[in-house]
């Protein structure tokens, strides 16, 4: 793998931090008056998540990390992996549950999501922002009931479990924000 | 947005010609002379912590084509001006330096750099800091030293730290791991905590001058007492440094004996060899007058002014647009 020296940092670089692949989201270059120059840069640990601060000398040089983000169609979950393939080469990959985390619980069969790849093993499942998916199960709602903020639970068809207006029956369509995992709308087919 | 446009808005733009104009002016009152002074020259820099971008010229004078370097300061001209008798003098004019770049970096940048004979840098501090306050309409200045900067807000004092002390505080600190620092010893790491921990909270009520630099640090200043401090002073506002003055080594033994340390540092790292400037060197031996110099970052003083987050948005044209 290439490796990259402090003039090429720019956001989205993936590079290779303490073992980990991280993605480079601020550089700041820093020099003192008349002295030493430093790049304070900012990354997510692309494995935790996490955003940690390092500071390099200018000018030194760090490993690339192989990470590719490749859209691919989510095909079906076993015990242990869940199952993705690229459409256009029908190439497959089998992502574990800490790849998964929560992208897991908002995925339906045949649906495109991100999969980001780490020396072509899957690493993380981003999921469409939004998605449509069945409500399979939820109090009728009561009316006049604003104790609850107007708002009830709802488990769709995935299993996740969203707040959605008391208006909502089951076997209704609801559009997703996976980001924040709230409900948008009603949707239709 | 379409690339032709400039970055800074007509407003900005016409808010840098207005601090222009008042810096002149303020000059002028002050009966200090506007110089101008090559920013192509066959000698640059020797500092090892700036890097000089080159330019060729071929024609008359030079048919094989000759290097010339573009000044990071206009300082070894003007200091030439100086021991020909000129008196007090100002330039406002681009400096270049190479690998710098950033939000409060552009490699080619304007500087104000002037030189006061019969001043010392305690009375250069003082007009400097005049200049600010009617520039930015700020507070009177704080003078806080380079060891009561670092007793403050790093606990250590930086002449007697060991480096072993220095790295263990930036530790503490959580800016660890600067890979490739070791070899650069103290100064290095001074320089480290000083532009992690120091300078971010310099300058926050009213402008800051640190002063009494390390010895090792004294670049063109002189250095005096003991422990030996370098009288060269650096001004902060809002943790920005704006400007780097000197109480200046007239020493023409003195001098020769730093660029020949500075060419020797520059062999040691691999980093471009450069011509010992006889000329600057001749000059101080005919006689630099007693003086103090300081340079100020002009974009730098446009973007306080404007209040702006990035040199970018006071410059018409920052390298990317360029």
């Amino acid at each position: 793998m290439a490796t990259f020296s402090t003039n090429e940092f720019k956001a989205g670089l993936k590079v290779m931090l303490d073992g980990d692949p991280c993605s480079i989201l601020e550089n700041e270059f820093v020099k003192p008056g008349k002295g030493q120059a430093f790049s304070r840069v900012k990354l997510r640990n692309l494995k935790t998540g996490r955003v940690i601060e390092r500071t390099l000398k200018s000018g030194e040089t760090i490993e690339g990390a192989d990470v590719v983000e490749t859209v691919m169609q989510y095909l079906y979950a076993d015990e242990e992996f869940w199952h993705f393939m690229v459409p256009e080469s029908f190439e497959q990959y089998a992502a574990d549950q800490s790849a998964m985390a929560d992208a897991a619980k908002w995925l339906k069969d045949q649906d495109l999501c991100t999969v980001t790849l780490w020396n072509n093993q899957p690493l993380s499942v981003t999921p469409p922002n939004f998605v449509v998916l069945k409500v399979t199960e939820t109090d009728p709602g009561v009316r006049g009931d604003t104790s609850s903020g107007g708002n009830k639970p709802a488990t769709l068809e995935t299993g996740a479990v969203v707040r959605v207006p008391l208006f909502l029956e089951e076997g209704e369509l609801i559009k997703v924000d996976t980001r924040t995992g709230e409900y948008v709308a009603r949707a239709k087919e | 947005m379409a690339q032709w446009r400039p970055c800074a808005s007509l407003q900005t733009l016409q808010l840098r010609a207005h601090l222009l104009a008042r810096i002149r002016s303020f000059f002028a009152a002050a009966g200090v002379m506007e110089v101008e002074t090559p920013l192509l020259c066959p000698t640059a820099a020797t500092d090892p912590a700036l890097a000089s971008m080159h330019s060729r010229y071929t024609g008359p004078g030079a048919p094989a084509g000759r290097t010339l370097y573009l000044q990071t300061s206009p300082e070894a001209a003007m200091k030439r001006l100086l021991a020909a008798g000129s008196g007090p003098i100002y330039q406002l004019c681009k400096a270049f330096r190479d690998g710098e770049r950033g939000r409060r970096h552009n490699p080619e940048f304007t500087i104000l750099e002037w030189y006061r004979p019969g001043f010392d840098h305690l009375r250069l501090m003082d007009e400097v800091g005049a200049l600010v306050r009617t520039l930015l309409g700020l507070a009177e200045a704080e003078r806080l030293s380079y060891r009561e900067a670092f007793l403050r807000y790093c606990r250590l004092d930086p002449h007697t730290a060991e480096t072993g002390e220095l790295r263990a505080h930036a530790a503490a600190c959580g800016v660890s791991a600067v890979a490739g620092l070791d070899a650069e010893a103290r100064d290095g790491w001074l320089d480290l905590l000083l532009s992690h921990q120091v300078e971010p909270r310099l300058g926050r009520e009213r402008p800051t001058f640190l002063y009494d630099y390390p010895a090792s640090q004294a670049a063109l200043a002189r250095v005096v007492g003991d422990p030996p401090v370098a009288r060269r002073f650096e001004l902060y506002v809002d943790g920005l440094e704006l400007a780097n003055g000197y109480h200046e080594l007239t020493d023409a033994v003195e001098q020769r004996r730093r660029l020949l340390e500075d060419l020797e540092i520059r062999r040691a790292r691999g980093l471009p060899e450069l011509p010992l400037d006889t000329r600057l060197l001749d000059a101080l031996a005919a006689g630099l007058p007693d003086c103090a110099g300081v340079a100020l970052g002009v974009d730098r003083l446009v973007m306080m002014a404007a209040r702006a987050e990035s040199l970018d948005q006071v410059l018409a044209f920052p390298l990317p647009r360029a």
